[in-house]
């Protein structure tokens, strides 16, 4: 590579992005400071503690993004069903080998530094995602692609249920979105929104009244469409599966999830208060939030963060650390900084012009979007505890390099969209 | 682009709505509702309090009447508590294991990790013995607090009691109280609350998660210490106080002495009375049924709250009123054949005196002379009408204190009972006039007084024409602070000049052979006072003496009421006799140390609990005095019955005819 090259490079980089990924990574350093600060033993700055450490891991990780950025774009593309295919191997053997960490078999010791394979995953299912709809082009209207692109999503997928850490599992659900893009019905998004929505009707409404209603409402629309023969029919299937699907949650809530995992659901349904068991974590993270009011209690003067009041704080629950000492206003700078990025990201990907660049562009903005909304919906109490991180900001060096890898492989992608990959 | 590009919006969409929600959420939980501001506060930090001491009471010689005696409140915290030897713990405090778990229970469900009181009120002996073992049972600790201790063991009334806020204290004290926080419930506990309670010390503590102490919060920028109530300065004699609940053993009634020339009260009995030192400890919720159960009602204060009719002891108003407005002069007479013709009705007398004159009337207690007077100052002409003539008179005779309340520093004070023209009007209909009402000159009918008022007429009398009004506290601090209220004179409206010729008959109705109270004469002092034997439609009549001492310069006026007693001169003189020389040398003279002792002895209580029935009295018309209503449940307060409009006459007939002299 020629530095002419290289300048050029780094002039079609986009600043702005990377300027947000930066504010990011640096409220995610402040607030990681403010939970692990203890009023009676910090004072100077520690390396080791874990402060310390996620400056190593932020300015590992920026190495780590511009490095790729130096890669050659086409590098990618190739290489994307081998990248797949390790990380694949990579999420089997940590069922052999993995450490077990708070029940879930999610880690491979290496020497002193752990490794998260599910993290890995998500950039190496985003790349074969990407390579597969940019080489064969599938609109998703026949069996076949829907099949391959759900294969691919979801053997990762299975293998993270395994583990299991469902959290993770769920986030490969982002992948609708880019299929979405790419010609996939808008039904496969409503279906799956009606199944979220039944799945919670389960748990609140009894069978005896849910049954009648979901009846009720499939022969209206099947007598609705009663001229067409076609429609009718897919109404009537359409209700049966749904009181089929009814009876599936049912019992697989009861037989296939866990205890702990069952408590949380019922936690955020409202069936079940536990403010000392499992609903402590998110009764304490709402505390803190809420008391940060609009203004919040300013920089190391959180009460709960301080007395550590909140579990997991620098990890999952980092966002309670901000809600407190930064208020509403912080709070709402934060997602505003998410949603800027996001919609970036998503344009950026718009004005590619190979497949490949765009939907790995909106795979990126999909599993970030997923991370951020179940990880804040979490803290305020919206979404059961699901733990996953909060990209960028969550303590953590897997979670910050593969969200850094995932985001600059696009970055560079998109300083290259002129070239040919 | 083909038209897939438009899903570009749809997602972007999806991103902002979801966005939008999670901000609303959060505007919810942040700014909207305040609900996790203060559990993060409850989170973290834990108030300490210590309790101030309340404030000391003393007498007017300066003789300490309520002190604090050292008590232990047992506290747990329920996270602490480790496995221990319940049945040790249960043994020192006197419970046992249902009460145990009771009480844990009960702190366990109002915070895990918050103290909360376990047993109240340990005592010094308890708390010695708890205290050598404190260390075995983890999460067990002891708070000091003190409770009153009365040392006289009088004046129950007087004092009242502390007892632990209720649910609506604390609502309605805006949140200043907590549960757990004393309150006096009545009498100057109660009156003088927030000056004798003090302000309660608290040190916050800051705690992390895992209940560890992390110092002060804000440098104790909110922490206080605890201070004590202020002392108060009572008026109370306990001498006299003493005295006074030993004469009325045995008895219902009351004694109110007042200073005249300060309003002090000197004395403030109420009987039965109760052991004020019931009423504080663990025992006070028993001791409180029990005292309330028993007969006679010792929680009544009867000297702010019993209604007498005044009775004869009214008549030096009626001789007032009727010199100031020029209806009478010193030397007028009237005939005494043995009674007043009211229209048909004969006002009876005790006497057939003739010719007699006002300071005769007023030592003998003269019927006949006292409706004079009243008819005369009802039937002068410058009044348009009857009305107009009762209003005044009733003006003139309510700046006495009877018909208000006197504002004595006291809850539940009552403020007797004085008709209304309008009042009279309502009962009779339009045809009424003085004839109708002429029981009012001798203090019965549509009029009563406590004895605090009685007591107060006798402070305006020996003060020649006004009064300060009566109070219990005198000194308020270390600085001793006087309310202003009590520097100033109150004028009744009648002229300084015409007190002499009242009092000369007041001297004369304990003093000259002919008075109703020779026989509670006190050697070498000159006692003014009038009797009053008082008819009550509950039972027997009640025994009333008011009076002041000595004539010139007075020191002390009086009102004595001894329920169910009989005549005037039988137990309300004497005790009033004995109270007042007392007061003003020491000690008694003579026999009347024997006669005193008597009279302690003397046993007169109404005749309870007895069927309704029976509460007919026998010489009075079962129309006119037995109402359906007869407050059964209150025999020993004795209220002027309401008669109806055809009665009316017969009343005053009836009133008169042996019951007053």
């Amino acid at each position: 590579m020629s530095t002419q090259q290289g300048g050029r490079f780094f002039f079609n980089v986009d600043w702005i992005t990377i300027l947000i990924y930066v504010a990011l990574c640096t409220i995610g350093f402040v607030n990681i400071y403010a939970s692990i600060y203890n009023p009676d033993t910090s004072t100077l700055f520690n390396f080791g503690s874990n402060y310390g450490k996620q400056l190593i891991f932020i300015l590992t990780a920026l190495v780590l993004g511009f490095s790729i950025l130096l890669l050659d774009a086409k590098f990618f593309s190739v290489f994307s069903p081998i990248v797949y295919g390790i990380t694949m191997l990579l999420l089997m053997a940590v069922l052999v080998v993995g450490r077990k960490v708070a029940g879930n078999q999610a880690w491979i010791p290496l020497g002193s530094f752990r490794l998260q394979p599910s993290e890995l995953a998500k950039f190496g299912t985003a790349l074969l995602i990407a390579r597969y709809v940019g080489n064969f082009n599938p609109k998703f209207r026949d069996i076949k692609s829907i099949f391959f692109a759900g294969l691919i999503i979801c053997f990762p997928l299975l293998l993270i249920m395994l583990q299991p850490d469902t959290g993770s599992a769920l986030v490969f659900l982002a992948f609708m979105f880019p299929l979405y893009r790419e010609g996939l019905s808008g039904y496969f998004l409503l279906i799956f929104l009606g199944m979220i929505v039944l799945f919670i009707a389960d748990f609140l409404v009894p069978m005896s009244i849910l049954i009648p209603i979901i009846v009720v409402v499939g022969g209206f629309f099947a007598y609705q469409n009663k001229r067409k023969q076609k429609m009718m029919f897919s109404m009537i299937i359409a209700t049966v599966v749904a009181i089929v699907y009814l009876f599936v949650v049912k019992l697989a809530y009861e037989k296939v999830l866990e205890p702990h995992q069952r408590t949380r659901i019922e936690i955020i349904l409202g069936l079940k208060t536990d403010p000392k068991g499992a609903g402590y974590n998110v009764i304490q993270s709402k505390i803190a939030i809420g008391s940060g009011q609009i203004t919040g209690r300013g920089f190391l003067e959180g009460t709960q963060t301080k007395y550590g009041y909140v579990p997991e704080q620098s990890t999952d629950f980092i966002f309670s650390t901000i809600g407190e000492e930064w208020g509403f206003i912080g709070c709402t700078v934060v997602i505003a900084l998410y949603i800027f990025l996001l919609l970036r990201v998503i344009n950026l990907a718009e004005r590619q012009r190979s497949t490949f660049s765009r939907v790995y562009g909106y795979c990126v903005a999909s599993i970030i979007f997923f991370h951020v909304f179940i990880n804040i919906g979490m803290t305020i109490g919206i979404i059961p505890v699901i733990g996953i991180p909060l990209p960028f900001i969550s303590y953590g060096g897997s979670s910050l390099w593969s969200f850094t890898v995932l985001l600059f492989i696009f970055l560079k992608l998109d300083s290259n969209r002129m070239g040919f990959i | 682009m083909d038209n897939l590009f438009n899903r570009k919006y749809i997602i972007q969409g999806l991103f902002i709505v979801v966005a939008l929600i999670l901000l609303g959420q959060l505007f919810y939980i942040q700014v909207a509702s305040d609900r996790y501001f203060l559990s993060a506060n409850s989170n973290v930090l834990r108030k300490k309090y210590t309790f101030p001491a309340r404030g000391i009471i003393m007498d007017r010689n300066n003789k300490v009447l309520v002190q604090n005696e050292p008590v232990y409140d047992l506290m747990v915290t329920p996270n602490l508590v480790k496995p221990f030897d319940t049945m040790a713990l249960c043994n020192i405090i006197g419970i046992d294991m249902k009460g145990f778990h009771k009480r844990f229970n009960k702190a366990r469900n109002q915070s895990r990790y918050q103290r909360s009181v376990f047993e109240k009120q340990l005592s010094v002996q308890t708390y010695a013995a708890l205290q050598e073992r404190l260390s075995r049972f983890v999460g067990f600790e002891t708070q000091n607090r003190t409770v009153r201790h009365y040392p006289d063991s009088v004046a129950g009334q007087f004092f009242g009691y502390v007892k632990e806020v209720t649910e609506k204290d604390i609502e309605q004290s805006n949140g200043y109280y907590r549960p757990g926080d004393y309150i006096g419930k009545a009498g100057v506990e109660r009156q003088y609350n927030d000056v004798l309670q003090g302000e309660r010390g608290v040190e916050n503590t800051i705690y992390n998660a895992r209940n560890v102490p992390q110092g002060s919060y804000l440098n104790g920028k909110f922490d206080t210490l605890a201070t004590s109530g202020e002392t108060l300065v009572s008026s109370l004699d306990i001498r006299l106080q003493k005295l006074g609940e030993q004469l009325l053993h045995n008895k219902v009634g009351s004694i109110v002495a007042i200073e005249p020339s300060t309003g002090e009260v000197l004395a403030f009995v109420s009987s039965p009375t109760y052991d004020p030192n019931l009423m504080v400890g663990r025992q006070q919720g028993n001791n409180y049924m029990d005292i309330f159960g028993s007969p006679n009602r010792p929680f009544t204060v009867r000297p702010l709250s019993g209604y007498y009719s005044p009775g004869s002891s009214f008549k030096p108003l009626d001789a007032l009123i009727g010199l100031q407005e020029g209806v009478i002069d010193p030397n007028t007479t009237f005939n005494c054949p043995g009674g007043y013709w009211a229209g048909n009705h004969l006002v009876r007398c005790e006497h057939v005196d003739g010719p007699i004159s006002l300071r005769r009337g007023l030592a003998r207690s003269c019927n006949t002379y006292a409706c004079y007077v009243f008819q005369k100052l009802m039937t002068q002409s410058k009044y348009k009408n009857k009305i107009a003539a009762y209003d005044d008179w009733q003006a003139k005779v309510r700046k006495f204190g009877i018909g208000s309340k006197l504002d004595l520093d006291m809850p539940f004070e009552r403020k007797g009972r004085l008709f209304t023209s309008e009042e009279y009007t309502k009962r009779f209909g339009k045809y009424w006039g003085y004839t109708t009402i002429i029981s009012l000159a001798i203090g019965q009918g549509e009029m009563s007084a406590t004895p605090l008022q009685m007591a107060n007429i006798m402070a305006v009398i020996a003060n020649r024409g006004y009064y300060i009004k009566p109070h219990l506290i005198k000194g308020i601090g270390e600085k001793k602070d006087v309310k202003e209220e009590y520097l100033v004179k109150n004028s009744v409206g009648i002229d300084q000049r015409h007190f002499g010729p009242v009092i000369d008959g007041m001297q004369d109705a304990v003093n000259a052979p002919y008075g109703t109270a020779r026989d509670s004469a006190i050697p070498d002092i000159l006692m003014c006072g009038k009797t009053g034997t008082v008819q009550n439609p509950h039972g027997k009549n009640h025994s009333v003496f008011i009076g002041f001492a000595p004539r010139d310069n007075p020191k002390i006026a009086i009102a004595v009421i001894v329920e169910n007693a009989g005549f005037g001169s039988a137990y309300a003189a004497p005790i009033a006799s004995y109270i007042t020389e007392t007061y003003l040398t020491g000690k008694l003279s003579g026999n009347r140390v024997d006669r005193a002792e008597w009279m302690k002895k003397q046993v007169v209580l109404p005749e309870v609990p007895r069927p309704k029935q029976k509460y007919l009295p026998k010489d009075t018309t079962g129309k006119t005095t037995a109402p359906a209503t007869a407050p059964a449940t209150t025999p020993q307060l004795p209220q002027v019955p309401k008669p109806t409009a055809a009665a009316a006459d017969k009343i005053v007939e009836n009133k008169n005819i042996q019951n007053t002299k």
